[in-house]
């Protein structure tokens, strides 16, 4: 079976220091993947190398046996690879409804057409208010964005990484500042998530996130410490060593 | 509203327009035709610098290069090469447009105060041409006793004539650019201004819609061209100062970027106090100054967005 994600060998410094040395890392289609590591070594790096928001110094990065190290990110997401973002990067001033219509937009054809009216295209519409009913924001649908609480961006957020149909979910921190509640509704979600779509998530929540994962790898200074199931990766006594230790 | 009322009120704005604008020759001197043919061009102008600053987030110094551009060639091939107005005004058209495909290659490599200067510089090329290259452009002197177009044996050299044909092309550049906006292909590009990072992970290709605007930018100012050179019979390289692309900034900005009506108002604005004013105060630029400052201080967003706010504040929010 063709991995989902290969990565070999994966480098990338800024000036200097590495924040990803040497990564390794194999994840299979339909894995539930937990990448973990204290403050500082280099998950989100990691992210940004895959998704193609940086490019590393070396090595190699394989998409479902695609090898897309020196691609741009929009040629990424053309092969099935959404995430979301630490930081919430959403369009505020838009509708949410039209925060989804520009998710689908990005891999839909549609986007070239440059005269007919965007609202002539209800398919589209029809297709926002169907993902967001998913993450129960559907009701919310014509309110701006920027008028949503913390917890509804989240989701939102999530909507617009489900939106594009992935083949591989990269989530980056999707629990950070949620409240107890608001984390079960994200972990019932992300768990529903059907099994053709491969989900690789940082997470500090580690409560949660051990729910979540069959397979961990462990990062700390930009290596791979430990890599593998979850069973194996919370017995080892490295990992404690750098994470679950102190 | 339900949807026949809707289209009622459109086709009932439609006829206002029509029958606005088709009346004001008839009720006003020539002097002020030709001041609205002026803001015509210059609201061609606007509206299409607009499509880059304000929906694209890319603020251009340089967009007279393709005004200029088109008039010249237009002025070159009618008067040097003996192309008729009918052969000439496409080729412009075309020329121009290449010219926006190329700076565009130059100039979106990079964005924000980067892309700024690389347009200033490169119309600042274009400037330097125009004023060295004498056999082509008469250098200084400026391309002189150009004519105006027929079509269709109708006489533009009257300044109603004239005033009809500026405002049929304005009217079909400003629905072609509105339309080009409210589509799916303009919703992208607005994306690309608000989060150009987010939008290419979702897998837009921003740097090829941002050029795509850009060459169509380009056109649109060329079309704006066509009717400088037609209007002023007479082209100079200041058409490719880095003042002709400040005026048409300050239009968009003034009038309020990224929106349709915006630039048609900052155009009339700048227009007016450029020709009118001028009379009577010696220093207009400064009192254009003065304006634009106001506007800024109490209409961030631009005159039109301004206008719209304190009109819904006034309706107690409720609009």
């Amino acid at each position: 079976m063709i991995p989902a994600l290969e990565i070999s060998d994966l480098n990338k410094a800024f000036g200097g220091v590495s924040a990803t040395s040497g990564v390794e890392m194999r994840v299979m289609p339909g894995a539930r993947h937990l990448i973990i590591g204290p403050n500082g070594a280099g998950k989100t790096t990691l992210f940004n190398l895959i998704s193609g928001d940086l490019y590393g110094d070396s090595g190699s990065i394989r998409l479902f046996g695609r090898e897309v190290s020196r691609l741009p990110p929009h040629r990424r997401a053309h092969l099935g690879l959404a995430r979301t973002y630490q930081i919430i990067t959403l369009f505020g001033e838009e509708s949410l409804e039209h925060n989804l219509v520009l998710s689908q937009l990005g891999l839909s054809p549609l986007r070239w057409r440059p005269f007919a009216p965007l609202d002539r295209f209800g398919e589209l519409r029809q297709e926002a208010r169907a993902v967001l009913a998913r993450v129960n924001l559907d009701h919310l649908a014509e309110r701006r964005l920027g008028e949503l609480s913390y917890g509804e961006r989240r989701r939102a957020e999530m909507a617009m990484a489900l939106a594009q149909r992935p083949r591989l979910l990269l989530l980056d921190e999707p629990f950070a500042g949620l409240s107890r509640e608001e984390r079960t509704v994200l972990k019932d979600l992300i768990a529903g998530v059907p099994r053709e779509v491969t989900i690789i998530l940082i997470e500090h929540d580690m409560d949660i996130a051990l729910e979540l994962a069959e397979r961990i790898t462990v990062l700390h200074y930009g290596k791979v410490i430990v890599d593998g199931t979850r069973a194996e990766v919370v017995a080892d006594p490295r990992t404690r060593e750098v994470y679950l230790g102190d | 509203m339900s949807a026949a009322d809707m289209v009622r009120s459109r086709v009932a704005q439609i006829a206002l327009l029509v029958v606005l604008l088709g009346a004001y020759p008839w009720l006003i001197g020539e002097f002020y035709v030709n001041l609205a043919s002026q803001i015509f061009i210059a609201a061609v102008f606007a509206a299409s610098l607009n499509l880059l600053v304000g929906y694209g987030g890319l603020t251009s110094l340089g967009h007279a290069s393709f005004l200029g551009l088109a008039a010249y060639l237009s002025g070159w091939l009618t008067l040097k090469m003996g192309f008729t107005h009918g052969a000439a005004a496409p080729l412009a058209l075309a020329g121009a447009t290449l010219m926006a495909g190329l700076f565009g290659l130059i100039a979106l490599r990079a964005t924000g105060l980067g892309f700024l200067m690389i347009t200033l510089a490169l119309s600042q090329v274009l400037w330097g041409t125009a004023y060295r290259w004498v056999s082509v452009t008469d250098g200084d002197n400026g391309l002189a006793r150009l004519t105006r177009p027929a079509p269709f044996g109708i006489n533009l050299d009257h300044a109603t004539a004239f005033y009809y044909f500026a405002a049929l092309v304005t009217v079909l550049a400003v629905w072609m650019m509105a339309r080009f906006v409210a589509s799916p292909f303009g919703a992208s590009l607005r994306g690309t201004r608000d989060q150009p990072r987010r939008m290419s992970s979702m897998g837009h290709d921003v740097w090829l819609l941002r050029w795509i605007t850009f060459v169509y930018s380009g056109f649109w100012g060329a079309v704006s061209g066509l009717l400088f050179v037609y209007y002023n019979k007479y082209v100079h390289p200041t058409s490719f100062a880095l003042t002709s692309s400040a005026e048409g900034l300050l239009a968009v900005i003034a009038g309020g970027s990224g929106t349709v009506l915006g630039p048609l108002a900052g155009a009339a604005i700048v227009v007016l106090l450029k020709n009118y004013v001028s009379g009577y105060v010696e220093r207009w630029n400064m009192l254009l100054g003065i304006v634009f400052v106001l506007i800024v201080v109490f209409m961030p967003r631009g005159l039109v967005p301004g206008l719209r706010r304190w009109r819904e504040r006034r309706s107690g929010g409720r609009a």
